[in-house]
């Protein structure tokens, strides 16, 4: 025995004498982790948090979260003399006084659009394949939490520097607030503290952003994790590879290797892309003021969808009893956004009622196997696509020379005719791609290679796919639609009737595939050839 | 032969491939060097960025192509810290994709659902243990202590409701009276009807008397902005043409929408553009909303001369200005 291995073993026998955990560690260490590039979608999610926390942490140390009136008079000569508040003025300070001060800002912000779109990619892998079953339901709702204080988490941060464009961003959730029926003024005095902006929620937003919503991030990623741990992880459907095991590599030394320099490898690009692209350069908009606003003002991504929903929202308000109610505020603002995110949290529970499949899953789906949900996923995704780009009309009105009118009509139109065609071309496709795969089994691979046979004939090569292609295919299973019973014996439509035929309904559309290729047919089929 | 129809059949885990790193040491070797250069690589971008961060000023722009004239300090630090990051991650990751075990793992998988038999003792646990409490023998103390819960959650609301005084008639109310005068913003200069040319625009705000300080939540309500069209150019009923002044109207330049400031005039088509969410409000109507998710025209300021010829309010707004509320028309 080395002396290094000695203390290596003195350490971990100090450590299970207090805690005994060398039984839990021996088990663990080895634990196996299935792989594929798309489970590294929700690590980036994980690691940019952790860059997050990181880079807020210098923040705060120079950030002052005051809406203190105080006069400029740092180093960025087109703001000198100008009144601002201290919140506005410690953000130019960071990005031109302090060393590393502004690509420690751009990173932060870099991190926050990467962690966004982490965590609505790996959504998106998890929901097109599948994973979201039982007994995995808990961490999607997780998820969709997350992604929820996310978006939130996000407005908040980018709303601290008190430039123009944040402050126009504040103005309009204020407003939103404020069209709340009965409450809403009363609420919005309790937000800012009084009148808008007043001189006080610069000071409580921070509180959120730095302490009260990381705290929960924290609370939920720890939860998240330890499920994914506990559960262990999904695994796509392949040779060898079935519902009752794992099939991948040990944590320890290849999956932590390969996590940990993943970490550094997103925590790099990160760093390149604050050290190389400039975002939210605060200093260009000038402090806030809600009597200026500055033209083509954008959300970020992740509220920009948000943004074009109000944005299309028809210039609808009534009048009850001489109370107002703001429908084209409360529509896009709050009922619709509040169905989607109800409607995402509800999925797994949705599908499993509807096809009534009850079961442990732990193989994924290929998205082409589950076409109804795939296309489900594809309406949703081109309804807020077509909101996220009318978010963006006065630009693109803009860049490609269309009038707003032009842009907005479209987008009016388009939000309502897309998703359900959106629906329908994925379902076909998905269908299509099922056909392919019937014939890749039964018939073989194309070579590309022409012969012609002695009577002229010419015929293209087929060659035969492997053992574990073959599998691979058709190793999914197809659901039988449901046969809920609508009448009972005597004809007679039963209590609940309407519930089953809505059931039954839905389970027929999901049932809907190609039947897959069976050893048998291919026997068949080389007797012909 | 059956008539069952035979599926295709599990080939089980495919045989292991062996990498050249576990067989030709020499590719090992290589495999190793390439790893080491790599955490080289990331040492070298530390030094960079020790470097950039002490020795050079940071008013040093120099020109790159796309990104135009650099901040050289600014970058030097960055690209010193995504390359030791970055290649601290390549090295790891190419580590064990050369050198360590490739060999795949099969774990089992086991249900997560208990046995009957611990469900069943769980159940009785916590009946068992409701029992022991009595909670069911006891209503008195079921009721006072669901009641008592129940009261305590209205502390953390009430302790909140200092957050802000209630709005009253605030929302409202703005600093415009009668014969208030119109001044620039910024300059806070009062304006005669001849300051503006046709077609011009202005932004105003009440005057304030000397000593009173303009908050933000001021200029939140008050923000106005003046257009001078000719007077033949508008199409108005006759009280509305009677609150303007030699062709100048006065608006709320606060949307009526979601609050933004209504900054862009079109002086060829006469509408007013809101940035934020592009409701059009047709000037020469009244800021009648012409397209866009505004729902109402912004409130019109009646505006005539003083006696010294400067502009001035003639009468306060006639309704809230600023986004909708529950209780606007109250």
């Amino acid at each position: 025995m080395t002396a290094r291995e000695r203390i290596a073993g003195n350490v971990a026998g100090y450590v299970d004498d207090r805690t005994g955990a060398a039984k839990w560690m021996k088990k663990n260490l080895t634990k196996v982790f299935p792989d594929h590039w798309s489970f590294l979608l929700g690590e980036i999610a994980l690691y940019s948090f952790i860059i997050l926390l990181l880079s807020g942490t210098f923040l705060t140390f120079w950030f002052d979260p005051s809406m203190k009136e105080v006069v400029y008079n740092g180093s960025y000569e087109p703001l000198q003399g100008i009144k601002m508040s201290a919140a506005y003025a410690s953000t130019l300070d960071i990005s031109f006084e302090v060393r590393g001060g502004l690509l420690m800002r751009q990173i932060h912000h870099w991190a926050a659009l990467i962690f966004m779109v982490g965590i609505v990619v790996h959504l998106m892998r998890v929901y097109f394949t599948g994973a979201f079953r039982k007994p995995r339901e808990f961490n999607w709702i997780i998820g969709v939490g997350l992604l929820t204080l996310g978006i939130v988490e996000g407005f908040l941060g980018y709303s601290l520097p008190d430039d123009l464009l944040s402050g126009t961003g504040i103005r309009i959730a204020e407003a939103i607030i404020q069209a709340l029926p009965v409450v809403g003024s009363y609420l919005s005095y309790f937000a800012f503290g009084g009148a808008f902006p007043g001189e006080l929620f610069i000071s409580r937003i921070y509180t959120v952003h730095i302490l009260l919503l990381p705290g929960i991030f924290l609370a939920l990623i720890t939860v998240h994790l330890m499920l994914v741990w506990y559960q262990k992880h999904t695994q796509f459907p392949g040779p060898g590879r079935t519902e009752k095991n794992v099939v991948g590599y040990p944590l320890m030394p290849v999956y932590m290797a390969k996590a940990g320099g993943f970490f550094f490898i997103v925590f790099g690009v990160t760093a390149f892309l604050g050290a190389v692209a400039s975002i939210n350069p605060v200093w260009l908009y000038g402090p806030y003021t809600p009597g200026q606003v500055s033209a083509g003002s954008q959300p970020d991504w992740y509220m920009g969808w948000l943004d074009g929903l109000v944005r299309m929202a028809p210039p609808l308000e009534t009048y009850l009893f001489g109370y107002t109610v703001s429908w084209n505020i409360l529509i896009p603002g709050l009922i619709l956004p509040g169905i989607m995110f109800t409607g995402l949290a509800l999925y797994p529970f949705i599908e499993s009622w509807a096809t009534g499949d009850k079961r442990e899953h732990h193989l994924l789906d290929r998205p082409r196997n589950a076409p109804n949900r795939t296309a489900i996923g594809a309406m949703a995704l081109t309804f807020t696509l077509v909101s996220l780009i009318n978010g963006g009309n006065d630009i693109i009105a803009t860049t490609f020379d269309l009038t707003i009118n032009q842009m907005m009509w479209f987008s009016r139109i388009a939000i309502i005719v897309l998703p359900p065609i959106a629906f329908v071309v994925t379902k076909r496709l998905c269908l299509s791609l099922q056909r392919a795969d019937r014939d890749l089994v039964l018939h073989g691979r194309e070579t590309g290679r022409l012969v012609r046979m002695p009577n002229g004939e010419f015929i293209e090569v087929h060659e035969p796919i492997s053992a574990e292609k073959a599998w691979l295919l058709t190793s999914h299973e197809q659901l039988a639609p449901l046969e809920l019973p609508e009448h009972d014996g005597a004809g007679v439509r039963r209590p609940g009737a309407l519930k089953n035929k809505l059931r039954n309904r839905i389970s027929r559309a999901a049932a809907v595939a190609v039947p897959k290729a069976t050893e048998t047919e291919r026997r068949e089929l080389e007797g012909h050839h | 032969m059956s008539n069952e129809i035979e599926l295709i059949k599990d080939p089980g885990l495919p045989t292991h491939v062996h990498r050249r790193a576990d067989t030709d040491p020499k590719a090992a070797l290589r495999a190793e060097r390439q790893v080491a250069i790599l955490f080289a690589l990331s040492a070298l971008g530390t030094l960079i960025l020790i470097y950039s961060y002490i020795f050079i000023k940071d008013d040093v722009f120099i020109f790159i192509p796309i990104m135009g004239d650099t901040n050289l300090h600014q970058l030097g630090i960055g690209m010193g810290m995504a390359i030791a990051l970055f290649c601290i991650g390549a090295g790891l990751i190419h580590w064990a994709k050369t050198l360590m075990p490739d060999e795949e793992v099969i774990a089992q998988r086991h249900e997560f659902k208990s046995e009957d038999e611990d469900r069943a003792e769980f159940v009785d646990t916590v009946k068992a243990g409701a029992a022991d409490a009595g909670l069911g023998r006891r209503p008195l103390i079921k009721t006072t202590l669901g009641a008592a819960l129940g009261l305590s959650a209205l502390t953390p609301v009430l302790l909140l409701r200092d957050l802000g005084p209630l709005p009253g008639d605030d929302l409202k109310k703005t600093n415009w009276k009668k014969g208030t005068r119109l001044v620039t913003d910024p300059g806070d200069r009062p304006i005669r009807p001849e300051d503006l040319e046709v077609g011009a625009v202005a932004q105003t705000l009440p005057e304030f008397p000397a000593g009173k300080v303009r908050h933000l939540d001021d200029v939140a309500k008050d923000a106005v902005l003046l257009i001078r069209l000719r007077p033949e150019e508008f199409n108005l009923d006759a009280e509305r043409l009677s609150w303007t002044h030699e062709g100048i109207i006065a608006f709320s330049k606060i949307c009526s929408h979601m609050g933004c400031a209504v900054a862009l005039y079109e002086q060829q088509t006469k509408h007013l553009l809101c940035p934020c969410h592009q409701s059009t409000f047709d000037v020469t109507r009244a800021a009648k909303v012409i397209f866009g998710p505004a729902a109402r025209p912004l409130p019109q300021l009646n505006i005539s001369v003083d006696e010294e010829g400067y502009l001035v309010a003639a009468a306060p707004f006639t309704e809230p200005v600023g986004p909708s509320f529950w209780g606007r028309l109250k």
